[in-house]
């Protein structure tokens, strides 16, 4: 077991599945199914083989496991795989929320079936790609290659405005994600080397680190996406299909929460240090501004769009606050909300494909004739403010506590959002669901059939089993953070001492 | 010359020999057996190209001949091999439309062999005059070549502009050539070298050094010297674009990497803020002009414009990973641009009528789903996204100028790169997201060759392209 490349077969797995789809025709109603079933079947197979890595995974082990190294393109780029407690769960989740994508576009994607399979299983192999890849090239080639497959899904299965939001969300990460690549090569002649273990070990000096925690940042920050270079978020959700959506907030935001741990705060911690107040604003303002914009908007993709925006402020303001709260809060933050976002998202899905619209003004009542509907997108919409007993509440109250041993004024406003969340999250439940059923719309709609049940009742199991008991992913982040943090405060520590002796 | 000496020059430059005497063989069968011969010479020239390009790779020789004027070292075996892969996949997707595009004359093959010829003397040049019969023996084929479809008013008028443009860019080289001789008296690059690393340099050299650049600015279309590109790429029968976008660049910047590297390394400085201005330059303009063009082949010369300006980042440098980053440029660029050229000659409905229009791509994805699937690999690839090769070119001349601490020129480069990546962006989008307006003809099967093998070329290179990286690593050795 141990000289199985398990981290390579999860990665390439999808593109079995790729393979089969191209020999599938598609033409007919067996064909539809045979695609389907192909995807669906490979993207279980893929979730069922990546939990090999959790139960192989050693949690008292800071360091890298599973790691595969092998020559690639002979300069120097190892093709270098790898997972760590940061890395680990988020490769579960990329393959856990892929199942529920298929299913969740079993029947609303008419046209072009095979294509729209095709790109969700590439893209699946490059993010996974993203959080097992130790070679920073190797890094960013998957990081970038995110944007074709989704590009194309917005574009191609999208809604009316699908053009521009395709190009919006393709040039703005782009144009993040260049000045890293700038940033990388940098790193590759400061240290010699492409190797994240190396450079983790490396020490940049303090002036450089500055240059390229910024350039870092640019990237990061526009994946996450912070506030103000949000602005892709919501056009892309909105117009993104379903699937694409659960993507999008799921797993994708998180590449830039990623980011910032692996590299922004573990290897540039003079820069993160003198940064931290920087991110802690654009933190505040995000959960707070955003949360005021998700409450006036009139589309429910919109407003879970804002939201999650709102939701990755938290996260920003745990990492930087560098202590074991704050990054652990950030992690399952992040994990949580790839979860409960995803989870809106499929929401939202199961009325938009009986109607057709996501006009908050369109719904009201649905409690009457969609009562298994209501439950779920209850247990959902209290996850996304934060209720006790919702794994919402787990990541957002450790982050507080986090940013208040670091910044009690953040911690205060930070805290407002919490109400914030609260009022728009509930003012759309109450508006979609509760009232009385009277438009005549909405009197045939039917309760979630089988296999919308099949996608929502797990989602809220794991959201209330997370809630309860987070044990497990804090079991498997510790020892990584840890390492993480004492590394960080070392170096800011040499480098005070350093400051005291120049004096 | 003894005859000792005489016979290893032979050997040296046997892949010209076989060019230019096969050139005049295949001149002597088409004018004893007339026009209805063309695709016996067509096909006769890919096979002497091919022979030479198997020498070229198989053939031991190395080293200086003809008294110093002419070199084969790893750089120009490089450079060689690409040239010739260009100029055999131009000539072979001329095949199919040949009648059509009225390219079914002897004379046109005979024109590209010479041509061809002439780059792979312009690559091996190692003196001033060697490089000047060089550049002029390919461009003169080409002006012929650009106008080959002389019915055409297009066709005619890219032709008289290529030539009255190029033959300005011929009076700057010479007019630059006679400065450094007059200056150095010298002509050959390695004497050129010898005496500006002795003396310090004087005002003429410098002059002389910038009429130089000019000229050769203009063969590969950089920023200012590229106003010819867009009439001539748009204005050419569609198989002479092709054949311009390959080859003649890949010469063009093979003798500019060489002569600033041999001759003028001693005036780095001198050099480089020249490279550096017309490198972002040509970056920027490359980017921004391509936004407004409706016809694909106009796009594809202000995007060729851009990444010549690429590939000078990489040259900018001055170092061997810049070098090498330059010749994997070429490369890839020029797969890159084959492939395109080979989707374009696709675009033809089956009236027979050439398309050149973007939007005639409408819907590309459900009429030939296998050329939509390559042309939008080929402009992503293009655009510079991993993990496509186009992305592999940029990396190596970037790394290169971070490592010369060109801070800004490459910040300026990924940044025009994003904008480049736009109008990339559009033709994809017209292949996918609009809705079609109508089916082109078969593809003929050898520009269905053509471009998949160049589509699988760039989503392939990230597997398999260390051997290819290797090979443009150690064609930098020669000058370092």
């Amino acid at each position: 077991m141990t000289d199985w490349p398990i981290l390579s077969t999860v990665t390439f797995l999808p593109l079995v599945g790729v393979v089969l789809l191209l020999l599938t025709r598609e033409d007919g109603p067996h064909g539809r199914r045979n695609i389907l079933n192909v995807s669906l079947w490979t993207t279980v197979v893929t979730f069922l083989v990546s939990l090999l890595i959790w139960i192989g995974f050693d949690n008292s082990n800071p360091g890298f496991q599973m790691v595969e190294k092998h020559q690639w393109l002979n300069t120097g780029i190892a093709y270098h795989l790898g997972v760590d407690g940061i890395s680990m769960l988020f490769v579960i989740l990329t393959t856990f929320l892929m199942p529920f994508c298929v299913l969740a576009s079993w029947e609303s994607v008419e046209k072009r079936i095979k294509e729209y399979m095709i790109a969700f299983l590439l893209l699946e192999v490059v993010m996974i790609g993203v959080f097992v890849s130790l070679d920073i090239v190797l890094f960013y080639v998957f990081f970038e290659a995110t944007l074709i497959p989704m590009f194309v899904i917005i574009g191609v299965w999208g809604g009316k405005d699908r053009v521009y939001a395709s190009y919006k969300f393709f040039l703005y990460t782009l144009l993040g994600s260049v000045l890293m690549m700038l940033a990388i090569m940098a790193m590759y002649w400061q240290a010699g080397t492409t190797d994240i273990t190396e450079l983790l070990k490396f020490g940049f000096p303090a002036g450089i680190q500055t240059w390229l925690w910024l350039a870092c940042f640019a990237a990061f920050a526009v994946k996450m996406p912070m506030w103000p270079v949000h602005t892709w978020l919501p056009d892309a959700h909105v117009q993104a299909p379903t699937a694409g959506s659960v993507i999008l907030a799921g797993v994708m935001l998180k590449l830039g929460g990623y980011g910032f741990i692996r590299f922004s705060l573990a290897m540039f911690p003079l820069a993160s240090d003198y940064f931290a107040p920087f991110v802690f604003t654009l933190s505040v303002l995000a959960i707070i501004y955003t949360s005021l914009v998700a409450m006036m908007q009139d589309d429910i993709k919109k407003l879970i769009a804002y939201s999650s925006v709102a939701h990755m402020g938290y996260v920003t303001m745990g990492i930087f606050a560098a202590n074991a709260q704050g990054v652990q809060g950030a992690i399952f933050q992040m994990l949580s909300h790839g979860i409960v976002s995803g989870a809106l998202f499929l929401c939202v899905g199961v009325v938009y494909d009986r109607l057709h619209t996501r006009e908050i003004a369109a719904y009201g009542g649905l409690v009457n004739n969609m009562p298994k509907y209501a439950v779920a997108f209850m247990v959902f919409t209290m996850a996304n403010v934060g209720l006790p007993g919702t794994s919402g509440f787990v990541g957002e109250f450790l982050t507080i506590i986090g940013v208040f041993r670091a910044n009690t004024w953040v911690a205060l406003f930070a805290a407002t959002g919490v109400i914030l969340s609260a009022s728009y999250a509930l003012w759309l439940y109450r508006r979609v669901i509760f009232g009385a059923l009277e438009k005549e719309s909405l009197k045939g709609l039917l309760d979630l059939s089988t296999r919308e049940k099949i996608i929502l009742y797990p989602l809220v199991v794991l959201t209330i089993f997370f809630g309860v008991y987070p044990a497990p992913v804090f079991d498997a982040t510790a020892a990584s953070v840890d390492l993480l943090l004492n590394n960080y405060s070392a170096a800011l520590q040499a480098a005070q001492k350093l400051a005291l002796v120049v004096h | 010359m003894t005859a000792e000496l005489l016979i290893t020059s032979l050997q040296i430059s046997t892949p010209e020999l076989i060019l230019a005497v096969g050139a005049l063989a295949l001149l002597m069968i088409g004018v004893f057996s007339g026009d209805k011969s063309a695709p016996t010479v067509t096909g006769l020239a890919a096979a002497i190209m091919i022979a030479a390009g198997l020498w070229l790779v198989f053939s031991p020789m190395q080293g200086e001949a003809w008294g110093g004027a002419f070199v084969l070292d790893s750089f120009s075996r490089f450079m060689k091999v690409i040239a010739l892969i260009g100029s055999i996949t131009a000539m072979i997707m001329t095949v199919g439309n040949a009648r059509s595009e009225q390219l079914d004359r002897f004379e046109f093959p005979v024109l590209l062999t010479l041509a061809t010829l002439g780059m792979m003397l312009l690559i091996s040049a190692n003196d001033l005059i060697a490089l000047y019969l060089g550049l002029e023996l390919m461009s003169l084929a080409l002006y012929v070549v650009a106008a080959i479809n002389r019915d055409s008013l297009r066709s005619t008028e890219a032709g008289l502009k290529y030539f009255v443009l190029g033959a300005l860019s011929s009076g700057m080289l010479l007019y630059g050539m006679s400065l450094v001789y007059g200056f150095t008296g010298n002509t050959g690059f390695d004497n050129i070298a010898a005496v500006l690393t002795a003396e310090t340099r004087s005002l003429g050299v410098v002059f002389g050094l910038v009429f130089i650049l000019a000229g050769l600015a203009f063969k590969i279309s950089a920023v200012p010297f590229h106003m010819w590109t867009p009439d001539v790429y748009e204005g050419a029968p569609t198989p002479v674009t092709a054949f311009f976008a390959a080859g003649p660049k890949v010469a063009a910047m093979a003798i500019f990497v060489r002569i600033v590297t041999d001759a003028f390394m001693p005036v780095f400085a001198d050099w480089q803020q020249v490279v550096v201005f017309i490198s972002i330059a040509s970056m920027l303009l490359g980017s921004f002009a391509a936004i407004g063009q409706k016809n694909i082949k106009r796009l594809m010369a202000y995007s060729s414009i851009g990444h010549m300006g690429y590939a000078l980042v990489g040259l900018a440098s001055g170092s061997e990973t810049g070098v090498s980053g330059v010749a994997l440029y070429m490369l890839i660029y020029m797969v890159m641009t084959l492939g395109t050229f080979a989707c374009i000659m696709s675009m033809r409905r089956k009236e027979g009528a050439a398309l050149e229009s973007v939007d005639d791509l409408a819907g590309l994805s459900s009429t030939n789903p296998f050329m939509a699937v390559v042309l939008t690999a080929l402009m992503f690839s293009l655009a510079g996204i991993p993990p496509l090769a186009g992305f592999f070119a940029k990396y190596f001349v970037f790394v290169a100028a971070i490592e010369a601490k060109l801070y800004a020129l490459a910040i300026i480069g990924v940044l025009s790169s994003v904008v480049g990546a736009y109008y990339y962006l559009r033709i994809v989008k017209v292949m996918w997201f609009d809705a079609a307006n109508g089916e082109f003809a078969r593809t003929a099967g050898e520009l269905r060759l053509v471009f998949g093998i160049s589509g699988l070329f760039v989503t392939a290179y990230v597997l398999f392209g260390g051997p290819i990286g290797l090979a443009a690593e150690a064609a930098a050795k020669a000058f370092f």
